[in-house]
């Protein structure tokens, strides 16, 4: 193909060129932006992880996501629609069985790999300005070869969906029976989006139809993986809105739990 | 001085492919698959050939989306595009072989756009019947290109588990240029050249050549070529004593772009027309319809509201005039823009911002709508192009024999293939025929140039004087220090080609152009290059020069001699189409330095294929005496089925 | 090389500052010009006018200059560009242009470099594989079936994405182990690509190709001059379909199910599995075996009476699973027993038309 075998050549170098990388434009600024990002959203989760309170109104049945199902039996009975299973020790989180597997399913996902390779290992920061280490696997060998496994809790995931879809419509409650204030838009704003975060996961576009070799004999799953894939391509901006959505539906049932503000009702 | 030669890499093949586009690229593969040792030489990169640059797509008469399409009727608009000068067995060959040659493409992994039942789709073009160009989007030729490179790869992989070595009968030399075939009598020895990254130069010794290294566009100020586009091949065969054909008749593309200045030259696929775009002055009026000769009258629309229904409904009305042959449009376009009609930048509107929704220009050409945005800054699907004609094709070639591609004159051992051959496409090149020709006749030149290594009794022998002078010759630039810069005499070249050998020439411009040729002859036999053999672009262009240089004068001198106009060649002074030209090529040779000129009747049509024709539209073309015989051949016919006719009547009686 | 003659009608050029990195293998240096630029202009344009005027032996690579065939790939400010289609409107009138060879690949000299690592690793990757029963011509391939793989098809080979990936652009010792986005995609074309007949793509993306050293952070994605989505049309699906070999039970049980999708199950000819109806057409039709024959024209002959000279079945390879044993797992496999020796398609007793006889003369002949 290339004459390389027969051209005269000694060993070649790369071009000498001095400066690690010669991009002018402002390159630090998007994984800046991420590192601060993710790294307020982790401290918030963690911190409101850890308190075990403020995540059940109890007026109005709302249930913070990041205490959904709960499961330990600190939990308050009315809040764990699931029954309670494990200790209340303050290490456990009261949602035990499905923050892990929500941890791991963004932790896999595809962009945030990418958003977290670029911008907390640096490997790259930004295209074309160096890796900041000295070798590279890639996702080679253990632990990083454990990314595959983003199916997985792609599966848990759909399970969780429903169960956050679950507590959204019974938290359209009220002493008086059905209720509906501006926590259920909240919460539910909160599940749509978490829904088409879930459903634009790339685990999903390839188990709908990406996989198949022939589109035509597969009419409905090849309209379905249409529907995926449109979604999919913003896969990255849905990363970011459920995360702002997360902590707004926590944050509100949070306030409204502790009593610094009162839930703007619409109905009852 | 011998050590000379000594220090000179060698390499023995059966089989020595110059140029790697489309045909190059086919032909090693034919003479590859007939077990020959081959070598694919390639001025670039492997697989960025010009080829590439064909957007439109590969004509054959598969008949998938027209059912009534046939060789036949692609004969037929072969040679009515070539205005009948085409060589009348190339065009049948071509029209014949092309369908399978398409095929084939497809079982080395092109994927080509498909049609509802699954076969490959094919396309409206201008000057074809019917819809018959198989196409990718708007990027056929890159299709092409690669699918043949992949090929190539899977042929090395072979290879490789036979024989151990991917490059064991199949190899290709990427930058590598060639300067000089080599001879043992009038037989075909070797190949020497040198690699452009290393300038170290290289002999090929081999009994076969197939020549495939394009066309000549460069020695143009406005062109759609790229730099490697430099006549190398017609040079070489005119050195090695082999003769061009038809040089004369050069296509210009009627729709380049025009600007912004940068990308002048760049082509605007006729899809855009094809899909609906027409063209405007800058009145603002649609100005074709007042363009169409004679000749075409019968096909085309003589309104703009059937020319519009003819985009839906193709079978009950005639074609917009914005698809006639690309002659025709060109010289539209050049005679708006000079009577004061054109735009700023000397070209017209092409308009299909109008024509169709923006998602639908989008869809259906991809490529043009980035290709605009991304150089020009210009929306294709909000505001109308900028385009004027451009040199785009070289009929004109070396003179083959049409079944196996060898080269007339007295060589042999040469074969030609692709737009460095001459004769296949007549004095006008209808649009995608070039991608079926590469793969028609590229397909047979490697097949013959492997039958010809066969039959040999012995190798012809590389005389060592030989490379000794080609090895004089290549480094005198880099010797000299007083001479001139080689872009310099580059843009003088084609200031002269542009200006006097251009679009519409005059006798009187013909000649000053040979008066100025031969001063270039003396200044670039004194061109001199600064700066070592190591990729050096300079030096590259001063080589090149000779072959520009050479093949010009062929072009200016055939095209003084033409006293007609017919396609691709224009004449102010003799603007109608003569009979008696018809019957004529002009064949260029060298002797000595000389540029030689003869003439030489074409070949007779068989006359099945004259058959093929209405007498009307035979009357346009064919002599008096032509046609008289003509009429004796139909009468005889006429009179045979009267026979048949009388005989069948009394058998039922 | 040639080069386009300056001069825009009307306005005169500007003179911007340039910065060129001139030199070979053995070292350079990045040197400064001053260059009239015109209106409407790209870099390659200002190169090529360089060669005109002040530096007539600066090697550049370059063909089309329409962004069509992927020769002047280079760093445009540290960035991997076409430098026909780098436009000089995008950069402020007076910022200083600084343009270098790629800086993944050997340098030759100035601008141009060796990129025959890329070649290399094509001819390295599986080409296509032809159904062999399909003669030229008779090619069926649904539109939605082509799309696919025909965006990759349409890569220029610039190798700027080859040249971003910070795999081998940071970590030379990488190289041979990777092949690169170039070649994940042309893995992914074939892979999806309704007619190839080759099952182990993925494997070889995985194995061979290294697939896994990429971390998708979507560099080659965002220097394709074609728009390519290398990673979420290309690798990423490679990836997955890794998984689905690999790793993934849920999809294996779903196929052992459904036995449909393209996971490759068994060599039993099933009629719900397209590649393996096309295995049976494979055999020319005159190799079909008992009950699973697709030959119009053996079927008429059949029945017109006992056909003596219809070829012996091939035998048939039992159900096997990936991992080469029997799926003897009851609770995962879709009947209650081991499968037949028969091959999974055949239900007895057997039409008339399908029976075979054992001719002993026509078995020693063919066996």
């Amino acid at each position: 193909m290339t004459s390389s075998a027969t051209k005269p050549r000694g060993a070649r170098a790369r071009a000498a060129i001095a400066a690690k990388t010669l991009r002018t434009d402002r390159w630090w600024l998007a994984p800046l932006i991420t590192v601060i990002g993710l790294g307020a959203w982790v401290t918030y989760a963690t911190v409101r992880v850890f308190m075990h309170k403020w995540y059940w109104v109890e007026d109005y049945h709302y249930l913070t996501p990041f205490y959904s199902p709960c499961v330990t039996d600190r939990c308050i009975p009315e809040a764990s629609h699931f029954g309670q299973y494990l200790p209340g020790w303050w290490i456990i989180p009261d949602a035990a069985f499905t923050l892990p597997f929500l941890l791991l399913f963004r932790l896999t996902c595809y962009y945030y790999r990418k958003a977290y390779y670029r911008s907390f290992w640096l490997s790259p920061p930004a295209c074309a300005v160096p890796d900041g280490h000295a070798s590279y696997g890639g996702e080679t060998r253990f632990p990083l070869i454990v990314q595959n496994s983003h199916r997985y809790f792609f599966y848990f995931a759909m399970v969780i969906s429903l169960i956050n879809t679950w507590d959204a419509i019974l938290a359209f409650h009220s002493p008086e029976g059905f209720g509906f204030g501006l926590g259920n838009l909240i919460l539910l704003g909160n599940v749509i989006m978490l829904w088409a975060y879930t459903i634009s996961c790339h685990s999903c576009r390839h188990i709908i139809g990406g996989r198949l070799k022939n589109f035509s004999k597969h009419p409905v799953r090849y309209r379905a993986w249409g529907y995926v894939s449109w979604l999919n391509v913003r896969h990255m901006q849905l990363a970011w809105i459920t995360l702002g959505t997360l902590a707004l539906a926590d944050f509100y049932v949070m306030s409204v739990a502790a009593g610094w503000i009162s839930d703007l009702r619409f109905i009852n | 001085m011998t050590t000379t030669t000594t220090r000179i890499e060698r390499h023995h093949y059966d089989v020595v492919v110059i140029g790697a586009g489309g045909a190059g690229l086919r032909a090693a593969i034919e003479a590859r698959l007939a077990g020959k040792k081959t070598a694919i030489i390639s001025k670039s990169l492997f697989g960025k050939a010009h080829t590439v640059m064909a957007e439109g797509g590969a004509a054959a008469a598969m008949g998938n989306v027209n059912s009534r399409d046939s060789w036949q009727v692609h004969f037929r608009d072969t040679m009515r595009g070539g205005k009948f000068l085409n060589n009348f067995r190339m065009a049948e060959l071509h029209a014949k072989e092309s369908p399978q040659r398409i095929w084939e493409l497809e079982t080395y992994g092109a994927l080509f756009d498909r049609t509802k039942d699954g076969k490959i789709s094919q396309r409206n073009f201008g000057g074809h019947e019917y819809p018959r160009l198989a196409h990718v989007g708007d990027r056929t030729g890159l299709e092409l290109i690669r699918t043949l490179q992949q090929k190539i790869v899977s042929l090395q992989q072979e290879d490789k588990r036979e024989h151990g070595s991917y490059d064991a009968r199949i190899k290709v030399f990427s930058e590598t240029t060639i300067t000089e075939l080599l001879l043992d009598g009038d037989r075909v020895a070797g190949a020497f050249g040198y690699y452009r990254e290393s300038g170290e130069f290289v002999l090929f010794e081999a009994p076969a050549v197939v020549l495939a290294t394009g066309g000549v566009g460069r020695s143009y100020k406005v062109t759609s070529n790229s730099w490697e586009y430099t006549g190398d091949g017609h040079a070489l065969a005119l050195r090695a004593g082999a003769t061009l054909i038809n040089m004369e008749f050069l296509q210009f593309h009627p729709t380049g772009m025009v600007w912004p200045v940068s990308v002048k030259g760049i082509l605007v696929t006729e899809s855009v027309r094809g899909d609906g775009g027409i063209l405007k002055n800058s009145e603002g009026k649609r100005f074709m319809f007042d363009y169409v000769p004679d000749v075409f009258r019968k096909q085309y629309a003589e309104t703009p509201e059937e020319a519009d229904r003819w985009y839906t409904d193709p079978d009950n009305n005639r074609r917009p005039p914005e698809l006639l042959p690309r002659d025709e449009v060109a010289r539209a376009i050049n005679s708006e823009v000079k009577a004061g009609r054109g735009t700023p930048a000397g070209g017209v509107y092409l308009d299909i911002a109008s024509r169709l929704p923006a998602e639908e220009i989008r869809r259906r050409l991809p490529s043009m709508h980035h290709q605009f945005k991304g150089l020009a800054d210009v929306d294709i699907t909000k505001e109308p192009m900028e385009v004027g004609p451009t040199c785009h094709y070289v009929m004109g070639g070396i003179e083959v024999e049409p079944d196996s591609g060898a080269a007339h004159g007295s060589v042999r051992g040469l074969f030609a293939a692709g737009e460095v051959s001459g004769g296949m496409h007549g004095s006008n090149r209808l649009g995608g025929n070039s991608l079926s020709d590469l793969l028609v006749f590229g397909k047979r030149a490697g097949g013959h140039a492997a039958t010809y290594v066969d039959q040999l009794a012995a190798r012809p022998k590389v005389e060592v004087a030989a490379v000794e002078t080609a090895v004089e010759t290549a480094l005198a630039p880099l010797q000299r220090d007083t001479g001139e810069n080689p872009y310099t005499l580059q843009q003088d070249l084609q200031a002269v080609m542009g200006d006097l050998v251009g679009i519409i020439r005059r006798e009187a411009e013909l000649e000053e152009s040979l008066v100025r040729l031969a001063e270039l002859r003396e200044r670039v036999a004194k061109v001199s290059a600064t700066g070592g053999r190591r990729y050096n672009p300079g030096w590259h262009l001063a080589l090149d020069l000779r072959n520009m240089l050479v093949v010009s004068e062929c072009t200016a001198k055939a095209a003084l001699e033409r006293r007609e106009s017919r396609g691709g060649h224009t004449r102010e002074d003799f603007p109608t189409m003569d009979p008696q030209w018809r019957r004529v090529n002009l064949v260029c040779s060298l002797e000595g330095d000389t540029v030689r000129l003869n003439r030489k009747p074409l070949p007779k049509m068989r006359t099945e294929l004259v058959g093929l024709f209405d007498r009307a539209e035979l009357a346009k073309y064919l002599t008096d005496e032509e046609l008289a015989e003509f009429d004796a051949l139909s009468a005889v016919d006429a009179a045979a089925a009267t026979d048949d006719a009388t005989d069948a009547a009394e058998k039922e009686r | 090389m040639g080069t386009e003659t300056s001069g825009a009608p009307g306005k005169p050029g500007a003179k911007r500052q340039f910065r060129i990195w001139r030199g070979d293998a053995d070292g350079g240096e990045l040197q400064d010009y001053m260059v009239e630029v015109n209106e409407g202009e790209v870099v390659l344009d200002v190169i090529h006018r360089l060669q005109a005027t002040d530096a007539p032996d600066l090697a550049c690579r370059w063909n089309c200059k329409a962004g069509k065939c992927g020769s002047c790939s280079m760093e445009i400010n540290g960035m991997p560009k076409l430098g026909c289609m780098t436009r000089m409107s995008t950069f402020e009138e007076n910022e200083t242009v600084t343009v270098t060879p790629l800086r993944t690949f050997p340098v030759i000299r100035d601008l141009v470099t060796d990129v025959s690592f890329n070649y290399e690793k094509a001819r390295e990757t599986p080409a296509f594989a032809p159904p062999a029963d399909l003669a030229p011509g008779d090619y069926r391939m649904q539109q939605v079936d082509v799309e696919r793989s025909q965006e990759f098809r349409k890569c220029i080979e610039c190798f700027l994405c080859q040249n971003v990936c910070h795999v081998i652009r940071d970590h030379d010792e990488n190289k041979p182990a990777f092949s690169g986005p170039r070649y994940f995609i042309r893995a992914a074309e074939l892979d999806m690509h309704p007619l190839d007949t080759r099952t182990d793509r993925k494997e070889y993306a995985q194995s061979d190709q290294g697939l896994g050293f990429c971390n998708i952070t979507k560099c080659c994605t965002e220097v394709c001059p074609e728009h390519i989505k290398i990673t979420d049309n290309g690798i990423i699906p490679m990836k997955e379909r890794v998984v689905d070999r690999r790793y993934d039970p849920l999809v294996w049980l779903g196929s052992k199910i459904f036995r449909r999708g393209q996971v490759p199950q068994t060599n039993v000819t099933s009629e719900h599995s397209p590649g393996a109806v096309r295995s049976t057409a494979a055999m020319g039709g005159v190799h079909s075996h008992a009950g699973g024959s697709h030959d119009a024209q053996a079927e008429v002959q059949a029945q017109q009476g006992v056909n003596w000279h219809r070829e012996v079945p091939h035998p048939t390879a039992p159900a096997t699973d990936a991992s080469g044993r029997l799926p003897l797992t009851e609770l995962t496999f879709d009947r209650a027993a081991a499968p037949s020796p028969f091959g999974d398609d055949v239900t007895f007793p057997l039409p008339p038309e399908h029976l075979n006889f054992a001719h002993p003369e026509q078995d020693e002949k063919h066996h």
